[in-house]
């Protein structure tokens, strides 16, 4: 039985409109008899993927005070100076890279979880390998043609893409800013997702630009008309455009459009989530945390490459959760960063560092339950180029928080879409996980 | 007049507003012949055009060669008929029980049909489709040469519907006989059509008598046939009375599969004709010999220079670009006519001055056509050499050549059956032309069909055709640099380039997995170089052939790769 006919069918028509009213569910979603609906549908919550595409030194973002020596030790040339460690409120052990005063403020007004030495047991080094693990879910050992978004979307939409869209679900299930469609929306048998590979194309299709009038070739021309007939084509251009103009005006702290790519995508995200869209996942992405050589300036650690990258992270998510907020649907969003793996303890000779394996996780959002879980993590005193960080929680332990503590979904499908059942982690406010 | 001016309108084409009076390059070359070798992208160019995708063998086969050999090559190289069609249309044994089943009693799988004197209401159908199959296949498996894509041409030109004509041993004697004047001589080939059962049948010369003679093949002969709709063509509906008079009495014998010219049924008076004609008189003939009537009245027609003109500006449109201005009309259509008429419709020469000049090498004229149906399906199967089962497993064989046809009649082309005698819309319908065969229904075909070919392709029995990205790519020159192969594979894919930044999102997104910058670079040549090294090690293979289904699948769903 489709779970959408057992909503249709099996509750009384009264109770409908309480269900379908947004946040009205959160009072039912322990209910048994929901257990098993599709809140994702209902609830108009968003989760918004945020991938730092290269490894991510979580090392020099999280920064363990209370190992500062060890630290400092297996990373001399790269160490951030502990005076210069961006501290969080109650939380005097652990702190951040200078380049993040954004998030630090967020943390300090309790809008970020910090999860830490996420990874996955016998961690990958390849870039390739590690991320396809990241984005389908699966074992370290194992290979799987579907993404862990896609088979949760098609949990939600079975059938996909026949019969949709439609009157239940208008608009794209996930979108993918900035990139191809991301290989965690891969369903089962297609693609759950659609991409705006980059914010011209969203603002060309916003403002109707004409093509025609820029094309003076015989080539040219006809190249215009096709792209102008494949947005008549595309079934969710419409729906698209007509959401994003919905919202006139974005918060006034986004950068100028090409300084800072990640806050480009997250303010179209913004203002299609604002706009009405119901698609349920958006995926933005930020590349560069390939830091092999010169991660910081070889004088002042505290900027350099690195520190340029995690200055944009930052920058760009306080600007998407103001914007978020201002436009007043900050409460519907869930953000999370992650990374296909962290790197080495210890630096290299080249002032950089290799390819390594846990690293934090970090969750954004008005709901989120504001902290750190789990420990810094132990740094030998003595690191050598071999130490890894150890793993604390499996990033599908996340992914199964996000599924059932956000989406709401009950713990057989998470456990059917996890492929295991992985304990949740308190991370959404206001539920309370299983102890672990 | 400036022709241009006709087009001076917008046109609102299903949701797209269109200014196709858009002023766009003028190209001024004329006819005068190309020197020299023809670099990589012309080379490209010529192949796009004349043989249907650029396929690598083509590619590797004239690379280096002067333009004079090559067209040489393509125009004069001999071609044995083919092989006929065969049985293949027997329902298997599973359906034994069922109420249709159905086993040709007469011909035996994989024998040919084409000599069948058994036509009936349960096979017509099956052979039709053999005969579809069959010449899908013939396309395929083309030569080096422009016969088939000529074959096409002329299909379209000679428009016959099969569903009408329905007997397929007379569609299979009319595609024998386009493909044998495919090169030829175009009198001869009219000629030829005018007494052919399949266009008897399908235009009504088989029921015209003198009591009651037929207009329509003898208006379709002048109008869509020879002198064509041009602003030079001034015949008359007399003419058109005329020449059906002229054409009464020819019927086809259906147990001898022959057309017989059937003296009693012929209108023997005189036929008189128009000012255009300059007022011929064609003398009526009793007997056998008024079936000579027809060369008298081919003679008067192709006296006609706006014959010349309309075949010219035909073949402009199906090899050039659709649209014909004043100086394309001075330099290039009027010249080529008179080389057609000099050389007494023979076509080669025409085809020899119009793919040897400068006109046609212009730039401009580069990536200017978008790709018919036959061209994006069959295209596609063969710049991937994609390969099919060989006549020994017909089955499959004509199972997978029937599943790239489905998709090309899917895309609006069903070859054999285009909509009516004019041919597709897209070759003539002024001023879309070949934009009409991109709508919103269309164009997401053409893309689901090229993801399906690289995903799980398309299967009949146990035999599969899809795309092997992995042999593709080491087609091309560099691919463990992933600069070059993206370039390389845009150049063979699209004979186009496209701007770096869009190249660096491509490498970025797609070969790297989100990793930028230069230094990056090497993690794509590592899992190429490490494949090479290692091609059972399958994780690290399933790394390379899932970037690369990636990278041509979205190469492939870009416009450019509409255009050819």
């Amino acid at each position: 039985m489709k779970r959408r006919d057992f909503l249709k069918h099996t509750l009384p028509a009264i109770a409908l409109p309480a269900i379908l009213d947004g946040w009205s569910l959160n009072a039912w979603a322990k209910s048994p008899l929901l257990q098993g609906i599709s809140a994702a549908e209902d609830n108009g919550r968003v989760l918004v993927l945020v991938q730092l595409n290269g490894g991510n030194d979580g090392l020099n973002t999280v920064i363990p005070i209370d190992l500062y020596d060890a630290y400092y030790a297996a990373r001399t040339n790269i160490a951030i100076p502990q005076e210069k460690i961006l501290r969080l409120n109650g939380f005097d052990q652990t702190g951040l890279n200078p380049a993040m005063t954004h998030i630090q403020h967020m943390f300090n007004e309790g809008k970020v979880s910090i999860v830490q030495a996420v990874s996955y047991p016998n961690p990958n080094f390849s870039h390739f390998r590690a991320t396809d693990i990241w984005l389908t879910g699966s074992d370290s050992d194992k290979t799987l043609d579907s993404g862990w978004a896609g088979r949760f979307l098609n949990n939600e939409f079975p059938g996909f893409p026949a019969g949709y869209p439609n009157n239940n679900m208008t608009d794209p299930l996930a979108i993918q800013v900035g990139g191809i469609i991301s290989p965690a929306f891969q369903g089962p048998v297609t693609s759950m997702g659609m991409a705006i590979t980059n914010p011209s194309s969203f603002y060309a299709l916003l403002n109707n630009v004409n093509t025609s009038s820029s094309a003076s070739s015989r080539a040219g021309d006809q190249l215009a008309y096709i792209r102008e007939m494949s947005m008549v084509t595309d079934k969710y251009a419409t729906v698209i455009k007509n959401a994003a103009q919905k919202i006139k005006t974005q918060s006034s702290l986004y950068p100028a459009q090409g300084k800072n790519p990640l806050a480009d995508q997250l303010k179209i995200v913004s203002r299609l989530i604002a706009g009405g869209l119901k698609t349920k996942v958006y995926m933005v992405n930020m590349g560069g945390f390939d830091t092999h050589a010169r991660q910081t300036d070889a004088k002042d650690t505290t900027i350099g490459a690195h520190a340029r990258l995690l200055e944009r992270l930052s920058e760009a998510i306080n600007v998407f959760m103001v914007d978020l907020q201002e436009l007043g649907v900050a409460d519907r969003v869930l953000g999370m960063t992650f990374s296909e793996f962290g790197r080495r303890i210890k630096s290299n000779a080249s002032g950089g560092t290799d390819h390594g394996a846990a690293a934090p996780v970090l969750l954004f959002g008005n709901s989120v339950q504001p902290g750190i879980i789990g420990t810094n993590p132990p740094i030998t005193a003595a690191a050598t180029a071999k130490d890894n960080i150890a793993m604390q929680h499996d990033f599908r332990s996340l992914y199964t928080t996000v599924l059932e503590n956000w989406f709401m979904i009950n713990q057989a499908a998470s456990e059917s879409i996890m492929l295991k059942d992985f304990a949740s982690l308190a991370i959404v406010k206001g539920v309370n996980a299983p102890s672990t | 007049m400036d022709r241009r001016s006709f087009f001076h309108r917008v046109k609102k084409e299903k949701g797209i507003e269109w200014n196709y009076a858009a002023d766009l390059d003028t190209v001024s070359s004329g006819l005068d012949a190309y020197k020299g070798k023809l670099s990589n992208d012309q080379l490209m160019h010529l192949l796009k055009r004349v043989t249907f995708g650029a396929s690598p063998n083509d590619i590797d086969h004239f690379k280096g060669k002067k333009l004079k050999k090559i067209i040489h090559e393509l125009l004069y190289t001999e071609e044995k008929e083919p092989a006929p069609p065969v049985n293949n249309y027997n329902d298997p044994d599973s359906k034994k029980e069922e109420e249709n089943y159905f086993f040709d009693e007469e011909i035996p799988a994989g024998q040919t049909w084409i000599n069948s004197t058994t036509f009936n209401g349960k096979n017509s159908g099956r052979r039709r489709n053999s005969l579809k199959n069959w010449w899908i296949g013939l396309m395929l498996n083309q030569q080096s040469t422009l016969r088939e894509k000529m074959v096409v041409f002329w299909h379209n030109h000679f428009a016959t519907q099969a569903t009408i004509v329905d007997n397929a041993r007379y569609l299979y004697q009319h595609n024998v006989m386009l493909r044998r004047h495919a090169l030829g001589n175009f009198k001869a080939m009219v000629k030829d059509v005018t007494i052919d059962p399949a266009m008897l049948k399908y235009l009504n010369g088989a029921v015209s008598t003198k009591k009651a003679p037929d207009e329509n093949y003898g208006r379709e002969l002048q109008e869509l046939f020879t002198i064509g709709k041009g602003p030079e063509s001034r015949y008359t509906e007399n003419d058109v009375k005329a020449a059906a008079r002229v054409l009464t009495g020819y019927r086809f014998e259906n147990k001898t599969y022959t057309t017989v010219f059937d003296a009693n049924r012929h209108d023997e008076s005189d036929k008189q004709f128009s000012a255009f004609y300059n007022n011929t008189v064609i003398q009526g003939k009793k007997g056998a010999p008024g079936a000579e009537e027809t060369d008298d009245l081919l003679n008067m027609i192709f006296a006609q220079q706006e014959v010349s003109r309309f075949i010219c500006r035909k073949l402009y449109r199906f090899f050039v670009y659709h649209s014909i201005d004043a100086i394309t009309e001075k330099n290039v259509i009027e010249p080529l006519a008179a080389i057609f008429r000099k050389n007494d419709y023979e076509i080669k020469p025409v085809l020899e001055a119009l793919l040897s000049s400068k006109h046609f090498f212009d730039p401009a004229n580069f990536n200017a056509v978008i790709k018919s149906p036959l061209d994006f399906t069959i295209g596609l199967c063969r710049e991937y050499k994609i390969s099919f089962p060989d006549a020994g497993n017909f089955i499959d064989q004509y199972g997978l050549w029937e599943q790239v046809r489905n998709q090309a009649t899917a895309m609006q082309q069903n070859i054999g059956d285009p909509p009516n005698v004019a041919g597709w819309q897209p070759y003539y319908q002024e001023p879309q032309y070949d934009k009409l065969w991109i709508s919103s229904d269309s164009l997401p075909r053409r893309n689901q069909y090229s993801d399906r070919m690289i995903n799980n392709g398309f299967a009949k029995n146990e035999t599969k055709v899809v795309i092997d990205t992995i042999a593709f790519t080491k087609t091309l020159p560099t691919p463990a640099d992933p600069d070059k192969l993206i370039s390389d594979a845009i150049r063979r894919l699209y004979n186009m380039d496209l701007a770096v930044t869009e190249k660096t999102f491509i490498k970025s997104s797609i070969l790297l997995s989100g990793l930028t910058g230069m230094q990056s670079d090497h993690y794509w040549t590592d899992i190429w170089n490490a494949y090479l090294a290692k091609p059972d090690d399958k994780k690290n293979t399933d790394q390379v052939t899932k970037r690369l289904k990636s990278l041509y699948k979205y190469l492939m769903n870009r416009p450019e790769y509409q255009l050819c």
